[in-house]
């Protein structure tokens, strides 16, 4: 089960990771969203795996360790948050210019005097 | 008064003109006045103490393990600096009531006003010096909005930008400086290392932190090199350069070096590196000023050279120089505050302030006349006038003191500056008021009302009467003094007199007046002179020095960062990959403490469909849609297996949130192409393959590793399981630990998510108001739509299980502290009902329905929970102490009621709030694109006579 939890963190990291180096912003915020869900699961695993011993306290004696599960359960609603700026962002970037690549063109890099004109 | 009340005061007074510049200009200013005018009073309620010789404090500890702590104290020297910081600010509140016209916005000013008076008055009764290092910045920045408050100069903008530079660097420096001092010691506590001369002055690093520590001093009081800045800053309105620039901003360093003089002076190094730059400075802004044309240049370069002097005082170590300085700070705070204003009053009345084209105005402007002289003669060093004694003292002083193995260096350069000094004030009073009445002004000169002249007569009262009367200021300096020296050295028993007889300074004095005269009449061929020689210029080589470090840093930057965001992502998956595997190589791995367990086949199956649905996103990915669905597949199948590992909180959180994540989605998919073009070249692909590989494996391995093994110690979670019923009063110990042990985490989520939505809100209406709004009104749908949008067994599914939505969530809100659920998953489940209202019955429709906007409910959401956080505060519990007690109401049985349980309703409209703030701002983009807002909640509705026919084809298809 150990062996099954890691691979399925690695299987989500690769896929995350793969997508996440495209060029257009959808397949990337998918990658993102895969490498959450491998973050997420991964330390949620830092409880190491317990079956059937939820932290409701009762007469049990044995109880999974609550503590990863409270910091994952804001991470994945912040995450939420995340992804929807990052849409939000990509969709204003996409409408505003017909072009939905995570790049900069390379033929249009920033030039110096952008950068300086604060500073006369 | 308390010493926080008057450190607070204006700080909390900067609130009132912004809320008050509605009211009018008078309103706005009175209510400043009466700010400052309260702090001032407050302040002089402490004068009996002071004057018995006690030092006034004040202590709250704010970070002690830093020591960091909130400490005041109040002794003459403090007592001295914030009487002329609040006094004089009192008179430029006055002023610029005045000077300020119509279009300046008079609230923003006072504002900021406020801010820089509150910042100095902290600066001059810190305690603790990294409290004063706080304020110190303070003002650099609030002085930065002072000087740049005509925004539309760009000479305002780059004399603030420039002022800031100078002086953030000098304070970065000052940091250092007071650091080391603070290791020597082993406190932080002002009142403590001025008790250890021998400790530091002793200690190798004295040298590093005296010279750290004068490069913020000489950046802030515009000393040789660094004098560039100040003139600049003269863009800034009259009234903040007479206010910054004679008592208050370039008064700090020195008034840094009259605090640290106990322990910083004394050693050669003091001597040489404070005493030279006062000297030069003193020279040669003196030098400056006599050949500059404007008159607020003029007065800018004779601050500078009068900094130089009373730095130079400073510089020599002895009491009489001690003295001498604290005397000329007065003095030369109340002449130049009053030639300030008085050259601020010639600008508004002759509209100009170049000297060539001013003459004569004696006649014109009798009062200004009359003001402006005797400040100006004082400032010369005339006798009967104040300046003059401390110009005695000075030169008194020079004459005794020795640089560099000369013992006429001092006196011959001290002579030779106030020479240059009583010509340029006798330039100021030749060319401006004496001479022949001219008909080319740009405008009429007149004096103007007493709202403008009153405050500079004031000042200018006080030049007279210590200067006829100097017994009157001699005790209060002399008790300033006393607390500049410390315990180092005894109060010299010299008096202030007019006429001490026949000393060297009266001849020095004298050879400077004539001097000065003489200047006067070759001054046309001596400026034909100073124009034809070569002189670099500050500014240049200060802009050169940016620019190059500018171009430094684009040289190192723009290839590493160009734009490419996946070129960005390859180079820290692979950096953070190589990190790890040399973590993985060089450490060492215990032996596995863990048994493995065994999978069923359910759970197998679960993995083969996580596996599946991600291999096949990757394989997919171009096609859009297709991927959304498999995403969905693999959220599925986490929340699942949340499930299974005993996270049923986890589960219920993952699995609402992913409806919502792809609802969003959908809706971004609504406008973005529905395929991804191949564009990456195969060896990218197999290059990206490999990157993702390699990371897999490494996270692959990092788990298998510890989930084998035990946590080497005991996790915090032990206590958790075992206080969460005793101390939180809940069975759900994730909850628990969400609102209680780990309240205060939860408050900063709640709050981040709250700002991650009104970002998008924000987002979308940037949007909206630009050139995207025409875009997506013209834009056509690339697909057909579907003629029924809202259709009639949704709008009624969902308007019945909207109620059962609430009473879930309501439901697993209140259990929450007990059972699975609680604000976060409660507040996701609302959402989703509410959503759904939006999608079965549309957007105008739903909307025109809502009571709050979203906004409110994620402040209201925030407010609740941080209202029951600092309701601790009144049971002296700390912040975000819960408490909870059993009750039992007929029929029901006994429940629990917690403070938590309000903590967590903020949660729950948080979420809310900032989910639907999310998604609706998305679908406010989809509606201004194509579609018509609907009439009715349902398109076709067989009760209706006349169905709207919306969405074209289909629709008339089916009738």
């Amino acid at each position: 089960m150990e062996f099954l939890v890691a691979s399925a963190i690695g299987v989500l990291t690769s896929g995350g990771l793969y997508l996440m180096l495209r060029l257009h912003t959808f397949p990337v915020i998918l990658g993102m969203s895969l490498l959450t869900y491998a973050v997420n699961v991964f330390l949620f695993a830092s409880g190491r795996l317990t079956v059937g011993a939820p932290p409701i306290l009762s007469d049990a004696t044995v109880y999974t360790d609550p503590l990863p599960q409270a910091l994952v359960l804001t991470a994945i609603v912040i995450s939420f948050g995340m992804t929807a700026v990052v849409v939000m962002i990509g969709l204003g970037a996409f409408l505003g210019s017909d072009d939905d690549h995570v790049d900069d063109p390379a033929d249009d890099p920033v030039t110096a005097d952008d950068e300086v004109e604060g500073t006369s | 008064m308390s010493l926080f009340i008057i450190v607070a005061l204006p700080f909390l007074g900067a609130l009132l003109p912004g809320l008050m510049n509605s009211a009018g200009r008078s309103a706005c200013a009175g209510v400043t006045f009466a700010v400052s005018l309260a702090a001032f009073v407050g302040l002089l309620t402490n004068l009996p103490m002071v004057l018995e010789g006690e030092v006034v404090t004040a202590r709250v500890d704010w970070m002690p393990a830093l020591g960091l702590n909130f400490t005041l104290m109040l002794d003459g020297l403090g007592f001295f600096f914030a009487l002329l910081i609040l006094g004089i600010g009192l008179l430029i509140i006055a002023y610029a009531r005045q000077y300020l016209s119509r279009d300046d916005n008079m609230g923003e000013f006072f504002t900021y006003l406020l801010l820089f008076q509150g910042a100095m008055v902290g600066i001059v009764l810190s305690d603790n010096i990294l409290l004063l290092l706080v304020f110190w910045e303070l003002t650099s920045l609030s002085s930065f909005l002072l000087i740049g408050y005509w925004k539309h100069l760009p000479e305002g903008r780059q004399g603030a930008r420039m002022a800031l530079t100078v002086t953030g660097m000098g304070g970065l420096a000052m940091i250092g400086g007071m650091l080391i001092l603070g290791q020597i010691v082993g406190s932080y506590d002002l009142s403590v290392i001025l008790e250890n001369r021998d400790l530091i002055q002793a200690d190798p690093l004295y040298v590093p932190a005296l010279v750290l520590i004068l490069l913020g001093c000489f950046t802030k009081s515009a000393q040789f090199p660094f004098h560039f800045w100040l003139p600049h800053a003269m863009a800034a309105p009259t009234p903040v350069s007479a206010y910054l620039h004679s008592a208050t901003m370039v008064k700090a360093g020195i008034f840094l070096m009259a605090r640290m003089w106990p322990v910083l002076s004394g050693t050669p190094e003091w001597v040489m590196i404070v005493t030279s730059a006062g000297l030069v400075t003193m020279v040669l802004g003196a030098l400056i000023a006599l050949f500059k044309h404007d008159l607020k240049a003029l007065l800018a370069f004779s601050t500078v050279s009068h900094l130089g002097l009373i730095t130079m005082l400073l510089g020599t170590g002895t009491a009489f120089g001690a003295m001498a300085a604290v005397f000329h700070i007065l003095n030369h705070a109340t002449f130049k505050a009053a030639l300030f204003m008085s050259a601020g009053i010639i600008d508004h009345a002759a509209h100009t302030r170049d000297i060539r084209r001013l003459g004569g105005l004696r006649k014109l402007m009798p009062v200004t006349f009359m003001i402006a002289s005797l400040a100006a003669l004082s400032m010369a060093g005339i006798p009967l006038l104040n300046g003059f004694l401390s110009k005695e003292m000075m030169l008194e002083e020079a004459n005794h003191t020795v640089l560099f193995g000369s013992a006429w260096l001092v006196p011959a350069l001290a002579t030779f500056g106030s020479l240059l000094s009583a010509a340029y004030c006798f330039r100021l009073i030749g060319h401006v008021f004496l001479g022949p009445v001219r008909d080319d002004y740009p405008a009429e000169p007149h004096d103007p009302n007493a709202g403008l002249w009153m405050p500079p007569a004031i000042l200018v009262v006080l030049v007279v009467a210590i200067g006829v009367a100097p017994f009157l200021a001699e005790p209060f300096v002399k008790l300033v003094t006393a607390s500049v020296l410390g315990d180092t050295a005894k109060v010299p028993s010299a008096h202030f007199k007019i006429w001490h007889g026949l000393v060297p300074a009266l001849f020095m004095s004298i050879i400077a007046v004539v001097g000065g005269l003489a200047v006067m009449a070759i001054f046309t061929p001596a400026l034909r002179l100073w124009d034809r020689a070569p002189r670099p210029e500050a500014k240049t080589i200060f802009d050169a020095m940016l620019e190059s470090v500018a171009t430094l840093a684009q040289k190192l930057i723009l290839p590493l960062h160009n734009g490419a965001f996946t070129r960005y992502a390859a180079i820290a998956s692979v950096a953070i990959i190589a990190v790890g595997y040399h973590a993985w190589v060089t450490g060492t791995v215990g032996a596995a403490t863990r048994s493995v367990q065994t999978a069923g086949p359910v759970f197998i199956a679960g993995w083969l469909m996580l596996v599946a649905a991600t291999g096949g996103m990757v394989l997919m990915h171009r096609n859009r849609l297709l991927s959304l669905i498999l995403i969905g597949i693999v959220g599925l199948m986490v929340s699942v297996g949340f499930v299974f590992f005993s996270a049923p909180d986890l589960a219920m959180t993952q699995f609402t949130v992913e409806v919502v994540t792809i609802i969003l989605l959908l809706l971004a998919l609504n406008f973005l192409p529905n395929r991804t073009p191949i564009e990456s070249t195969v060896l990218r692909r197999v290059r990206d393959t490999g990157v993702a590989v390699a990371g897999g494996l490494a996270t692959f391995a990092l788990a298998y590793y510890y989930l084998l093994r035990d946590a080497v110690d005991t996790p915090i979670s032990e206590f958790h399981l075992a206080s969460s019923y005793k101390g939180g009063g809940g069975t759900n110990v994730v909850n628990v630990i969400l609102v209680d042990f780990r309240g205060f985490d939860t408050y900063g989520e709640i709050i981040v998510l709250g700002i991650a939505a009104l970002l998008i809100y924000a987002l979308t209406e940037a949007l909206l108001g630009g050139p995207v709004r025409a875009r997506l009104l013209n834009r056509q749908p690339d697909q057909a739509r579907a003629g029924d949008v809202h259709p009639m067994m949704m709008v009624v599914l969902t308007r019945v299980i909207m109620p059962v939505v609430i009473l879930v969530g309501f439901y697993i809100f209140w259990r929450g502290h007990n059972e699975p659920g609680g604000g976060f998953i409660a507040g996701l489940i609302v959402s989703i009902g509410v959503v759904m209202q939006y999608m079965a019955s549309g957007f105008a429709w739903t909307s025109s329905r809502l009571r709050y906007p979203y906004h409110g409910v994620i402040g209201a959401g925030v407010l609740i929970a941080g209202l029951t956080g600092i309701g601790s505060w009144f049971v002296g519990k700390p912040f975000l102490t819960s408490d909870f007690t059993y009750v039992r109401i007929p029929p029901f049985e006994k429940f629990e009621l917690a403070t938590a349980a309000l903590f967590d309703l903020g949660v729950f409209l948080a979420v809310v709030g900032a989910v639907m703030l999310s998604l609706e701002s998305f679908s406010r983009l989809a509606r201004r694109a194509h579609i018509a807002d609907n009439e009715h909640p349902m398109d076709i509705d067989p009760s209706r006579g006349d169905p709207a026919q919306i969405g074209a084809k289909p629709a008339t298809e089916e009738s």
